[in-house]
This record gives C-alpha cells, sequence and structure tokens, in this order.
C-alpha cells in the first residue's frame, strides 16, 4: 500500500513560535561574529596610530554603526540568555550520587556573566 | 438545551481510494472531562468508522497514540478537548513520518535504526555464580530519567533536523543508547559510539530542544545528546592524543 | 570508516558560544554604544586603551573572543543556513566557506594582534 510522504516546507522555522526562536538564536551568532570583526578592525586602527584610530571611532559613531551596535547588544543578551539555559543540558554535574539541578547550574552561569562584565567595564572605564 | 459541541479537522488519507489526503471535520460533543483521544474514539463509534488511527492505553503509557495537535505532537489521550475550547481542533500524524492510512504513521525507519545503537546491557563477563550486578540508587540515578521512553515517536515529530535529514539517528534512540551507556552494568559504550559519533549521529544535532519539550515521559533527550557530544568529543580528543589506544 | 571532523569543530563551537555569552554583551556595550554616544569620558583615548590593549593578556583575550566568536558562528551557520533556508545541496560547500572564513579571520586577528 502506498505511503504518504509531507514535504517539508523550505522554512519550516516560521510554522511554530519555538522553530523561529531557536532560528533567532542561530542568527544571533552572525551578529556576534561581526561585531568580532568590528573589534577586529578597532584594534588594528588601535596600531596603526592615532589618526586612524580617531577615523575609526567617527566611523562608530555614524547612525549606521550606532544602530548595528544596538542590535548586536540585543542579539547578544538573547544568545547568553539561551546559552546559560542550555548550558546544564550538555553537563550533568553530580555531587553526592545526585544531580546538580538545572538552576543552580544557570545561576552560577549568570554569577560568571555578572562577574566578567563589572571586570571588563572596570578595567576599560577606571580612570 | 443544545448540547455543547467542538469542531475537530481530522486529517484522512486512504491509499485505496487514490483521493488526495484532505482534513475531513467532525463535530464532537464538548466535555470538560474529555481528551482528544475520546473525541477520536466517540467519531469511530458514532460517525465514521473508516477512520484509522493507533491507541491503546488512555493513559500515557503505551505511547501509541501520539498526533499532532493543532500543529504540536501530544499524545492524545493526555490532551484535553478544554485546551482549545471553542476549536476547531486540527489532528494530524505525526510529523516526518511516512502516512500509512489517516493518523497511523510508519515508524519502521526508527525500528531499523533502534538496533544501531544497542538498546541492552553489553556485557561479555556473566555476573559471579548465584549473584546478580549490583547497582546502588546513585548509579541507578545516572540512567533512570533516559529508561523512561515509551517510544511514543512525539520527539522525532517535534525535530526538524530529522524531518530535513530521515537519515537522522534522532532523539528516542541516542536517549535510549545514554540509557546504556551511563548503566555502571554496562561495558558497550565504545560499540555505540560507531553510530552515535557516526555520519548522522549525534553531530546531526543542532539543539532545536523541541524534543525535550514535547516528551511526555520527562526523558530530556535533547540533554541526552548533548551529554552524548560531549562525551564522544572527549573521546575523539584522547584518540587523537592517544592514536596507539584505539581498536 | 572516516569518521567526522565535527567533534572538534564543536568543541570550537562550545568554547565560543561560552566566552561570547560571557564576553560579547558588555564589550558591544562598551565599544559599540557607550563610546560612541561620548559616555565614557576619556576611558577611551588613544594612548589609554592602546596601553590596556598591549598587555599580553588583553592581547589573548582578544583573540579568543574574536577567533572563537568566528568559529562559533561559523559552526552554527554551516548547519543553520542549509537547513534554515533550503541550501542542502550545497551544505558541504556552505560549510568549506564557514569554516574556511573563520580560520582566515582567526588569522587576520592574530597577525593583527602580534603587531599592537
Amino acid at each position: 500500500m502506498k505511503e504518504y510522504r509531507r514535504p517539508m516546507p523550505v522554512a519550516w522555522w516560521l510554522r511554530r513560535r519555538p522553530y523561529t526562536f531557536f532560528m533567532l538564536r542561530e542568527l544571533t551568532s552572525l551578529l556576534i561574529a561581526v561585531y568580532a570583526l568590528v573589534l577586529l578592525l578597532l584594534v588594528r586602527s588601535l596600531a596603526r596610530g592615532p589618526d586612524a584610530y580617531q577615523a575609526f571611532l567617527e566611523v562608530l559613531r555614524s547612525p549606521a554603526a550606532i544602530a548595528f551596535h544596538v542590535v548586536a547588544l540585543a542579539a547578544a543578551v538573547y544568545h547568553s540568555v539561551t546559552w546559560f539555559r542550555l548550558a546544564p543540558m550538555a553537563v550533568a554535574l553530580r555531587v553526592g550520587g545526585r544531580r546538580l539541578p538545572a538552576p543552580a547550574v544557570v545561576a552560577a552561569n549568570y554569577a560568571a556573566w555578572a562577574l566578567v562584565s563589572l571586570a571588563v567595564a572596570w578595567l576599560l572605564l577606571r580612570s | 438545551m443544545a448540547e455543547p459541541a467542538i469542531t475537530l479537522e481530522i486529517f484522512r488519507y486512504q491509499p485505496e481510494s487514490g483521493a488526495a489526503p484532505a482534513f475531513q471535520s467532525y463535530e464532537v460533543p464538548y466535555r470538560e472531562d474529555w481528551v482528544v483521544l475520546d473525541a477520536i474514539n466517540h467519531i469511530k463509534d458514532t460517525l465514521d468508522g473508516s477512520l484509522a488511527y493507533r491507541w491503546s492505553c488512555r493513559m500515557g503509557v503505551c505511547g501509541s497514540c501520539g498526533m499532532m495537535i493543532n500543529g504540536v505532537p501530544k499524545l492524545s489521550c493526555a490532551t484535553f478537548l478544554k485546551e482549545y475550547s471553542p476549536g476547531p481542533i486540527r489532528v494530524e500524524p505525526l510529523d516526518h513520518f511516512p502516512v500509512a492510512r489517516d493518523l497511523v504513521i510508519v515508524m519502521d525507519d526508527f525500528m531499523h535504526k533502534l538496533p544501531g545503537v544497542r538498546p541492552w546491557i553489553v556485557r561479555e563477563d556473566p555476573p559471579p555464580e548465584g549473584t546478580e550486578y549490583r547497582q546502588t540508587p546513585a548509579e541507578l540515578d545516572r540512567f533512570k530519567q533516559f529508561s523512561m521512553c515509551i517510544n511514543c515517536m512525539l520527539c522525532y515529530a517535534a525535530c526538524p533536523i530529522y524531518g530535513l535529514k530521515p537519515e537522522f539517528v534522532g532523539p528516542a534512540a541516542v536517549a535510549l543508547a545514554q540509557r546504556y551507556n551511563q548503566d555502571s552494568r554496562d561495558r558497550g559504550s565504545e560499540a555505540r559510539r560507531e553510530v552515535l559519533g557516526g555520519h548522522h549521529g549525534i553531530w546531526d544535532c543542532t539543539l532545536v530542544g523541541e524534543c525535550t519539550t514535547v516528551c511526555p515521559a520527562d526523558v530530556d533527550p535533547a540533554g541526552a545528546i548533548q551529554q552524548a557530544k560531549l562525551s564522544e568529543a572527549l573521546a575523539r580528543v584522547t584518540d587523537l592524543l592517544t592514536p596507539w589506544g584505539r581498536r | 570508516m572516516r569518521r567526522p571532523a565535527d567533534p572538534f569543530w564543536w568543541l570550537l563551537f562550545g568554547a565560543g558560544g561560552f566566552i561570547a555569552a560571557l564576553l560579547a554583551p558588555v564589550l558591544i556595550l562598551l565599544t559599540g554604544i557607550a563610546a560612541p554616544a561620548g559616555w565614557t569620558g576619556s576611558a577611551f583615548s588613544y594612548d589609554r586603551l592602546l596601553t590596556i590593549s598591549r598587555h599580553p593578556l588583553s592581547r589573548l583575550v582578544l583573540l579568543g573572543v574574536i577567533s572563537l566568536s568566528f568559529l562559533h558562528a561559523a559552526h552554527r551557520l554551516r548547519y543553520t543556513l542549509p537547513e534554515g533556508f533550503g541550501l542542502e545541496r550545497v551544505s558541504a560547500a556552505v560549510a568549506v566557506l564557514c569554516y574556511g572564513a573563520a580560520i582566515a579571520g582567526t588569522l587576520a586577528a592574530a597577525v593583527i594582534l602580534l603587531g599592537l
């Protein structure tokens, strides 16, 4: 008897909200990579001297650059939140024969996130 | 006063008729304590005896009655009509599987994949005469969750990767592999690596995570796959650093 | 049978995902929004930022963030682009392109940071 096979739509990730959020999560990596490139260009301008650096800062002040960074910040925060939520899945930490509850692992991740963010901000902004 | 009713739109496919698959609407009594399976049984008994679907236990144990309910894979015996009131409720066979008839899917693919991950205790040496393999509660705790799988296939229906790549070994098979990999009596994890760590094993998974969300038995197949990835990655690094140690 | 190379890419992807989760938001906020908006006073003056960036530890962290962010994105996109946009027939080419770009970016980052 003939079986019926249902085709998978190309944009399957628009069919259900969890799939759409999955796709957004994956695409955050692109924005973060583009930011990493911007960061690399910033470092390159530092290496090329004060004039190049000032010129690059001028580029960063353009509305398009600001808009990109606002979107990239949202993407990066979404990446962090999803990453820390999913991290306990891969690592089954056990203490005294029992698996450490996921919320504890997530909380530890958030604490590390806050600590690292503060340390970087302090390093860059202290006078 | 008219009895309250709700409409079910059910996917129909009758291979011998030659007709294209289509949705057929049925109006059934709306009862607060009815699950979707009750409504479908009502249709079968009183409205249309030709409707084909699988069910058995009505209590979330047998894993037979999985269906797409409004696009989400669910056990129809554990999904109440009132969650979808006032309706209509769209009922389809589980996604990503070929359809044999109406709501009945063909799950041969899973049946072929399952033995590949050796879901049994692999061990050459028998336990000492007159004894058994002992296991502590902590050792049991390591795999108990993965042993709760009822093979309902909801995780395969939730996994877009399986829909795109039918070769992918899939969530439940990996969870079952991990159930034995984590068992202190088992010695088969090295043998299971061939399928898990091979092409179309765990590395096809991109952690959409819906397999875990839809699992009616809280097995967490997505977690099983991630844990398998971590141990396989570390094993591959070990293989690389100690080439003389490989089989 | 040849075994897939995925586990090694996956480890790099995992390292990149973790370091980006920790560092990307604060870095984007500081270099991309706060500094251009002028909220950072003299903190981003040329001499100061050069001194901070030249520290060996800073160079190492910068290399880690930049390179692993590239590798992280490469590993995600090599699957997501073919699977999400109907490019499965060219998935091998997409993978080469993604990983190739990440490796090229890593080399560029290493050259720039060494010459700082």
